[in-house]
Order: structure tokens, then sequence, then C-alpha cells
């Protein structure tokens, strides 16, 4: 996984709430076995409107979006969709709780920004189209001036940051999985079928 | 210190607390299907991992099958198949594959060969894991990456979600089912009213349904953008699970909330009052009785939502004061994890018995698993079905998504009992109106979407 520090670049306004993951990728792209890929396949319906928001700003790397951002569907295609297509930061209100992980994993930043902190971004943007969204320092800037911070658990921070193998972090904690296997006493068997 | 039922199933699976952080979970069942996670095997492959407990690793195919007899046609269908035999036998999983007679949605299979078990916690690459809680595991969808992850440890780095109590009081009205009680829930929570909650669905109403219609309502959970759902095992419970092929009974007297126990938020439906619903947007929170009219946006108050309505209406080619009942549909799909247990079928065939699908509307009916086929069968519903005009098939997720040849035509509008209405979920361009297995049966036999109750 890349690592993400920092992201500076134009930003791509997609302001509708409950953007689901159907629409982000749609599901005849979900046939494919391979995790690269997948960018030009993304929002493949919603492309095919020339008046799509997203034609406005080609090469954008920072995505603003509206509440519930990534709702439904578990498929992280639409993560790798994102960021194969150049995304590394989505800023909205809410993001969908598997969408927000799956991002965290593919090296997207989730990055939450309440409704009114959102539209002064928005209209910052709209004057001069660039911004800095810096997950190391946790701040989004302006080059006007408009400085903002935001939150993300240390966790995730440190996954993105570094761009960390999760797996590989787990695994280093093998003796407090072996301890735990070791003593837990589950109250079924699974393995007769 | 009193527990919810939720608080009692992370407290007994955490490796490791991690406070405020993500706590590392422990993973009883982890389900595997084909289209999630050929990625992740590879990722094991690559970076030479093994599958950790494969013993508590079951896997199905169930996305892309065809749902027609005959060979598989779809060439990346095939390969993501293939694939996942291929993983399932380099990996030691057990793998319920096509023509085993134990295959299915994976979301039916799981209560239905008894692996969903009360107390456990179950993730799968799939939101509508949600479904395994109506036995009352904690059990919720992940992504590909964690789907690698569980692989390889058998653990998730999970941050502890909030609790939401969904109360349903009163007694459901007849004719009215799981799916009306779970779709009215979501036009009043939202879709994102549960996010970053595990909602726990309690009341009489809840305790007077069956188990499958149990998972109809956590099935539906994602769909209100929480974490899960779950419900406590009770009698219910215990008759299902009976029998099954991986239960044996043990004690589950712990198992529930406490007395006195609370939740973060709670929210109470009366259900005494509801009428048969009908989404008629664009996400299932999109919602309303079938005696309503199509909604006007500017009904609406905030301006993204009054943009939203607008926008799914011109989607769905939908006016705003149309009643629902004037609606007429093209096709019908009776399947998905959300609806196609045999308790679903039945339902549906008794509105079909001795009618006719109307003209000009093509109806489907796909069981959730080669069992429930079978099932159906030996008690005489495929005949109902086929004497009526519906065509029967073999199980699948099929038009739910539409990841198979089972896809509505750009413009088609179709009366389902699957999960989701989101623009082209079914099929580019295709309008989907989400509703009960009986009220999609009586909108096959009219034509267009009508009161189950008013045909006798």
């Amino acid at each position: 996984m890349r690592p993400l520090r920092s992201v500076t670049g134009a930003v791509a306004v997609l302001d509708r709430p409950d953007v689901d993951t159907d629409q982000i990728i749609p599901k005849q792209f979900l046939k494919r076995i391979e995790r690269a890929g997948y960018g030009e396949f993304l929002f493949y319906d919603w492309m095919k409107d020339p008046e799509f928001e997203l034609h406005r700003t080609p090469g954008a790397s920072i995505l603003l979006a509206g509440r519930n951002f990534g709702c439904g569907s578990s498929r992280e295609h639409a993560a790798w969709a994102l960021e194969d297509h150049g995304f590394r930061a989505v800023l909205a209100p809410s993001f969908g709780d598997i969408f927000r992980q799956n991002a965290i994993n593919s090296g997207l930043a989730p990055v939450v920004v309440p409704a009114p902190e959102l539209a002064e971004v928005r209209a910052a943007v709209e004057r001069r189209n660039e911004l800095t969204v810096d997950v190391e320092s946790l701040r989004i800037v302006h080059p006007d001036g408009l400085e903002l911070a935001f939150e993300l658990d240390a966790y995730a921070q440190e996954t993105l940051v570094h761009g960390l193998d999760d797996v590989a972090r787990t695994l280093q904690r093998e003796a407090e999985i072996a301890a735990f296997e070791a003593t837990y006493a589950p109250r079924f068997d699974i393995t007769r079928v | 210190m009193t527990k919810t039922l939720f608080r009692k199933i992370w407290d007994a699976h955490l490796v490791a607390d991690g406070g405020d952080g993500p706590s590392l979970l422990w993973v009883d069942l982890h389900l595997v299907h084909e289209v999630t996670s050929p990625q992740a095997f590879e990722a094991l492959r690559t970076d030479g991992r093994r599958v950790r407990r494969a013993d508590l690793t079951v896997a199905t195919m169930d996305h892309n099958v065809p749902t027609t007899e005959g060979p598989i046609t779809d060439t990346l269908a095939k390969q993501q198949l293939e694939a996942l035999r291929a993983n399932c036998e380099e990996f030691g999983v057990r793998l319920f594959a096509t023509g085993s007679g134990r295959e299915g949605i994976v979301h039916v299979i799981g209560p239905e060969l008894g692996l969903s078990q009360p107390g456990m916690t179950i993730v799968c690459g799939d939101s509508h894991t949600s479904t395994h809680g109506a036995v009352g595991a904690l059990a919720f969808g992940i992504g590909t990456s964690e789907v690698e992850h569980v692989l390889a440890t058998q653990t998730l780095p999970q941050s502890r979600p909030r609790t939401m109590q969904v109360d349903f009081i009163g007694a459901l009205p007849f004719g009215l089912t799981a799916k009306d009680m779970v779709l009215a829930a979501i036009g009043e929570l939202g879709v994102a009213g549960g996010q970053g909650h595990v909602l726990e669905y309690t009341g009489d109403a809840i305790r007077a349904l069956s188990m499958e219609g149990r998972m109809t309502v956590c099935n539906m959970s994602i769909e209100a953008g929480a974490r899960a759902g779950l419900i406590a095992p009770d009698e219910t419970t215990l008759a299902y699970l009976t029998g099954r092929p991986a239960f044996v009974e043990t004690d589950w007297s712990d198992l529930h909330t406490d007395e006195g126990a609370e939740y973060d938020a709670v929210h109470t439906i009366d259900v005494s009052s509801l009428a048969p619903q009908v989404t008629w947007g664009t996400n299932p929170g999109m919602v309303a009785p079938i005696d309503a009219v199509v909604p006007d946006p500017a009904e609406f108050d905030e301006s993204d939502a009054r943009a939203a309505v607008e926008r799914a209406l011109r989607y769905m080619d939908l006016t705003p004061g149309t009643p629902l009942r004037d609606i007429r549909i093209d096709k019908v799909f009776i399947g998905s994890c959300t609806n196609a247990r045999i308790e679903d079928l039945r339902a549906a065939a008794r509105v079909a018995e001795g009618r006719r699908v109307a003209d000009g509307v093509h109806a489907i009916v796909v069981p959730g698993s080669a069992q429930v086929k079978r099932q159906a069968e030996d008690e005489g519903l495929r005949e109902v079905f086929e004497r009526a005009g519906f065509e029967w098939r073999r199980a699948g997720c099929s038009m739910c998504l539409g990841m198979n040849p089972d896809i509505l035509q750009p413009g088609e509008r179709c009366a389902s009992t699957s999960n989701r209405n989101f623009e082209g979920r079914q099929g580019a361009g295709g309008r989907t109106h989400l509703l009960s297995p009986a009220m999609a049966a009586a909108a096959a036999v009219t034509g267009r979407f009508a009161d189950v109750r008013e045909l006798g």
C-alpha cells in the first residue's frame, strides 16, 4: 500500500448525500480477480453523463462528497477504484462504516469534516482549486489561509502514513492471539459439517 | 455490571482491548464467497501466509452463479468461481460448491447448516452478513483486506461500535411481514441512522417473528447504515437450530441484554398500525405504505434531501402525487438473502396459487439455497409458481445485484424482494421497488403494486 503522509491537489466536488458503492463501482466490474485497474470504471454509469460533476475537474486528487458517502455494499473495489483513479483523500460529513475501513486499507484517507466546515472548504476551492490534506498533522490547508483540523484514530493514521500492511502488524501479535486461543472455550463446534 | 447483548459478545471475543482505539476481536466463523475473496487469497499466496483456522472458515458460490440450467457461459464469472475452488483446495477451506446440494446464498446457508449460532462473532466479505444476527450473533460485513486479515489471523482490529435498541412494540397486523417492519424502520431511521451502531431488535413484534422473519429484519440493518443487527436467542431460535448439521445445544441463558443495561440510543416503532411497505426511490429509506402516493420533493425540508428526492424520482420516472397502486411493473424478482427462505416462498406461493402472472410481466422465483429449493419442491411450491406463470430457478444471489445473467434492461421496473433499490443495482437503468414476498406476488398477478390484504 502506498504511504500517504499528505496530498496536495485539485478538488472534485460531488455534492450528493448517500452515494452508494454500487455507483462508485458497478457490479459488472467485481468479477475480476485482480486488485488493480478499477480506476477507469469509477462511477461508470454516472460518467456517461457529460454533465456529471466529476468531469469538471479532471486530475483531481481530493474528493469532496456528501454525507454517508460509500454506503451500501462492502465491495472494497469502490475504494480501489477511487485510489486507482487518482484520489488520495475523500472529505465528507460522514462515511459508510465498511467503506471507511476499506478506504484506510487501500491508502485512501476518509476524512470526516462536519457539513458547515465542508461548505467553507468548498467555497475556498471554488475560488482557487487547490487543497492540502495532511494526514501526519491531521490538518486541511487551503493556500488562501483556510485551515482546519480533523480527527482520525491513531491506528488508522499510522496505517495510512506508513502504508502499513495491517495483516503483518497483527501477525506480530501472535503471542496475544495464541494466548487467547489457548483459553478460549467457545460454546459451539462448527467443524462437524 | 449490567451489559447489553452486544457488549457481552464483544467482551467474550476480545483478544486485546484497545480502549478508545481498535480492539483485536476473535472471529468464530468466517464465511467466504467468490466475489470478495480472490484478492485476499492472492495476497496470502504472495506473502507466503496460511489460513490460520481453516476449520472456522466456510465458503460457498452464490453471487455469480447462473440460475438457469446448463453450464456457466460468462468467462469472467467462471474464472472467479474456479479461483474460489482452487483457493479453497490450496488453503484447506471447506467449500459448498454449486452442485454439492448444500450451496446457496452465503447468508441463507449459514443459519441453514447450523453454522451461525448464538454468541458468535461472524464476518463475511458481504454487507448483508448482518443477517446472521438473527440467531443472536454479532455478525458484520467486511472488505477484502479484512477478509485477508481474518484468513491470516482469525482476528480483526475493530473499534467498538455504539448500541441502539430498535424496539418494535404492538402486534403486527394480519398480512404484514418482517420486511414491512424493517422497511418502515429504515424509513424512520434513514439510510445513515444506524451508522456506527449495532442495532438490537427487541419487542413483542420481534419475539413473534419466525427465524426467517428475524433474518429478514437483521439482513437489512446495513440499509439503515448500521454495523450489525442482532436479536437475543429464545425458544424460536432453539427450535430452528435443533437438528441442523453444525448445531449442538448449549446454555444461552446469559445471551440477553441485562435488565437496566443502557443502549447509546433507543428507537421505538409501533407496528400495530403499519401497512405493507413499497419503496419509491433509489435508496431503501425512500419508502411508503402501499396506500400512499409518490411524494413531492417540496415536502422535504433540507435542500440536499430535496435534491436527492428530485433526482430519485427522475431516475425512477415517477411523478409526485401518483398513487403507488397505479404504478405498473415489468418484472418481479422473488429471491435474495433478504427474502428467499422457505417461509418467504410459502408466503409468495399463497398469493400466486390459483392466479396468473399478469400479461406483459416476467416473474422469477430464485430460492436462497439448494436446500430451500428442494424443500419448496417437496412442498409443491414449484408447481404452484409454475402454474401461475412464474419461472422457477436454481439458487443464487441472482437479480438482487445482477452479477449473473439475471438483470433488468434499461427502463424496466421491477417489484423485488431484495434489499437495495440503488440506481442500476439490478441492471443499468433498471428501476427497483423493494417489498415483501407476498406483496411481490401480488404485484406479479395484478401487474402493478397492490395491497396483498385486498386480494383475499
